[in-house]
């Protein structure tokens, strides 16, 4: 008789938190979809064509010649003081007034978030989060083995009634909820913003049922024609832990994204960090530190602004021409994302084969969802691909859409189960 | 004319890409510790260019797994070029990737084979899905297999146990092509054996792979995330059924015209019958694939065999 093996001599040892952490088809697809000839709707790849890159170059290369001794050494766990600066006044323009001190440096923005579910998960708290929300946020999540709990969003963002049944029903219940997860500003995925009315409740809210906010911003200053929103840790800085980042405004490769946070909760980011990096890259955060003493930082993000919204130009009247009449999607006034509710009954997960053999990838709803939810909703990123490479992609779209309609019209909409709660950006008017 | 060099063709535009560069990864791994030069190489517009400027030496190794890779497409290509590659020629191909009809020519050959049905979108669209599925249900039974008439990895394939869940497995499978095979699903002991050609032209079946999915269905997650699947090999069957599967293994490689390597998925039933179920032209070489794990049993080492197979390919030049 021979042994069994599962080619794994580690498998009985492995964390329960990797029980998820397997081989899937939709992942495999994607695979297809890095190839030139897919049109991806699927990445929110920052487009860096509008970077000077010789601009770039030269800071870079200053860098080593003039500190490289600084540069290319351990830094300070809580990141540069200088570059803490800067990002104070980059916080000022959406209404913060920070210290320094009050700024954790992160590599990448997504660290930070891995700090706070670090110093404040364990396993079985609630996470509160938007309906649908970002997938990494999700993912970092369920690595603590919290549980999320959706809220449902609108055209004007999370609602705040809806947050209030759901902290209600989620203590009634007996969950011990930790924080709300957010990203107000042109959302990923659903690509909608939270009005400055709504801003104000949920702080309110947040604030009387003792719930610490995590307001995730990573696109706040890639609006179109639109002067920043205040941010809500701008008015109540004791209660929201903020999280930006430079991938956006500046260049996701250099990993660079930070947190600021109340006094206390700063020092254990700071701490949990340590235990992790040792520290930031001093050489990146240099980098970034010079470009932003030296350039026309703002001039830049403008000119971010504009390729971006060129980009969604092109794709909603794209979507507008030729998709199903049925179908809706939200319009972003800035960032990366579209969030498109097809008919229901559709399935966007079953759908993608055959979009990928239409040389077209977008990204299923559900993998926004903790809860299955999604499944007829899918993200389009008009971020990276050019204007005519959009149009070309929702042209693919719209036929694969067509067939897989004409599918299930053959098979019936039973094929799958149909969700009690709406999984699209619902307009006002049918909250009434 | 000596092996100068091993092109490893792998990735393309399949849905089994990234099971590609996995296969074609280890391959050339696998050459390389036998010290053959090896070339690593996309199916994508500059492979055309790259395979014209090869010295006469070269033979080329195809990893490419689903279309293009196995239907045979790109092996009339490496004919037309004129070059030596390693496995089965694009009609043996063609004959083989098409499950109902390599189906049909393994029965023809002897072989239990479930019996099928294939059916296009268009038939459900014209005659009505509301009465074809019953009938299915019906005529099959259940449990019933469906799949994808074209494709591996078990891609868009599901198990359907209850009626309630044909037209999402229907829906799934037609996400992949446009027929799909509908079979009964055999009950019993799921094994895969893989056939090597020598260089005296006999046939070697390799210790059979026994596959236990934890799920009970070897799905595409349970094939290639390590520790979902236990994997016996030898298969825990007694010697009188280890020598009926790989009688039946040789007998689909010679019924198909298959060449160097190939790999027949079988199901044995509680009465000892061995069923044929597909063929694998290309089969995948990846960490948890099941050719490899067949060659490490047979105590043959990987390398060499590829090596082998190689330079075999570049006699028949």
């Amino acid at each position: 008789m021979s042994t069994g093996s599962r080619l794994d001599s580690f498998v009985a040892r492995y964390a329960e938190r990797t029980k998820g952490m397997t081989a899937s088809e939709i992942r495999a697809l994607f695979a297809v979809a890095s190839r030139p000839e897919v049109v991806s709707l699927a990445g929110g790849m920052p487009n860096l064509t509008a970077l000077p890159m010789d601009v770039v170059s030269k800071i870079v290369a200053d860098v080593i010649n003039e500190n490289g001794q600084v540069a290319l050494q351990y830094g300070s766990g809580q990141g540069d003081p200088v570059l803490r600066e800067q990002i104070t006044e980059i916080m000022r323009l959406e209404g913060i007034e920070s210290h320094p001190d009050d700024v954790v440096v992160t590599t990448g923005s997504q660290q930070a978030l891995d700090l706070v579910a670090r110093i404040f998960l364990d396993p079985g708290d609630i996470v509160l989060a938007e309906a649908p929300s970002y997938v990494g946020a999700l993912g970092t999540f369920r690595q603590y083995q919290a549980r999320i709990v959706h809220v449902e969003m609108d055209d004007n963002g999370l609602i705040p009634e809806r947050l209030r049944e759901a902290i209600s029903h989620t203590r009634a219940n007996g969950g011990k909820i930790k924080f709300l997860y957010t990203i107000p500003n042109f959302h990923n995925p659903a690509g909608v913003s939270l009005s400055a009315e709504r801003r104000q409740e949920v702080l309110r809210i947040a604030r009387e049922a003792d719930i610490l906010i995590i307001e995730d911003n990573p696109y706040g200053l890639l609006g179109f024609n639109t002067e920043p929103t205040r941010a809500m840790r701008a008015d109540d800085p004791d209660n929201v832990v903020y999280l930006g980042s430079f991938s956006k405004t500046f260049a996701p490769g250099l990993r660079v994204g930070w947190a600021a946070a109340p006094h206390a909760v700063r020092e254990k980011l700071v701490l949990a960090s340590e235990s992790s990096i040792l520290c930031p890259s001093n050489f990146a955060q240099m980098a970034i530190s010079r470009y932003f003493a030296t350039q026309p930082w703002q001039d830049q993000i403008k000119s971010f602004q504009g390729l971006y919204q060129e980009r969604r130009d092109a794709m909603l009247e794209t979507m507008e021409q030729l998709f199903p009449s049925t179908a809706t999607w939200t319009k972003p006034g800035g960032g990366f994302y579209i969030w498109v509710t097809l008919p229901e009954g559709l399935d966007t997960k079953a759908m993608l084969p055959r979009a990928v053999t239409s040389r077209v990838a977008y990204v299923p709803g559900t993998a926004f969802f903790a809860d299955g939810f999604g499944s007829w909703s899918m993200r389009l990123s008009y971020c990276y691909p050019t204007p005519e490479r959009i149009r070309e992609g929702v042209r693919r779209l719209a036929g694969v859409i067509e067939e897989e309609m004409e599918l299930r019209a053959t098979f019936g909409n039973n094929a799958i189960p149909v969700s009690e709660r709406p999984n699209r950006i619902l307009p006002p008017s049918e909250l009434m | 004319m000596k092996l100068s060099r091993v092109v490893v063709i792998s990735g393309g535009l399949s849905h089994e890409r990234d099971v590609s560069i996995r296969s074609g990864r280890r391959v050339a791994e696998a050459l390389r510790t036998v010290g053959v030069e090896v070339s690593e190489i996309d199916s994508d517009s500059s492979l055309l260019p790259a395979l014209s400027g090869l010295e006469p030496g070269a033979v080329i190794f195809p990893t490419l797994h689903g279309a293009a890779g196995e239907d045979g497409a790109i092996r009339d290509v490496f004919e037309m070029l004129e070059l030596a590659y390693v496995g089965s020629t694009a009609d043996a191909c063609r004959r083989s990737f098409d499950k109902p009809v390599a189906k049909g020519i393994v029965a023809d050959a002897g072989i239990s084979v479930p019996a099928s049905r294939v059916l296009p979108h268009s038939t459900f669209r014209e005659l009505g899905a509301q009465y074809l599925l019953p009938l299915i249900e019906k005529s099959v039974g259940l449990p019933l297999m469906v799949k994808p008439a074209k494709g591996g990895s078990a891609l868009g394939a599901s198990v359907v146990r209850t009626a309630a869940e044909l037209p999402e497995a229907m829906i799934s499978a037609f996400s992949y092509g446009n027929d799909v095979v509908i079979e009964p699903f055999i009950m019993g002991r799921e094994i895969a054996v893989s056939v090597i050609e020598e260089s005296d032209g006999s046939l070697t079946a390799l210790p059979a792979v026994e596959i236990v999915a934890d799920s009970g269905f070897y799905s595409y997650d349970a094939r290639y995330t390590a520790g979902l699947t236990e994997f016996f090999v030898p298969a825990n069957i007694d010697e009188a059924l280890s020598k009926r599967a790989a009688e039946v293994a040789k007998k689909v490689h010679l019924a198909l015209g298959l060449r160097d390597l190939s790999r027949s998925d079988l199901i044995i039933d509680k009465n000892g019958e061995v069923w044929f179920l597909e063929v694998n032209v290309a089969p995948g070489m990846t960490e948890t694939s099941l050719l490899p794990q067949s060659v490490a049993a047979a105590g043959r080492d990987i390398g060499e065999l590829y090596k082998e197979l190689a330079e075999r390919a570049l006699l028949r030049k």
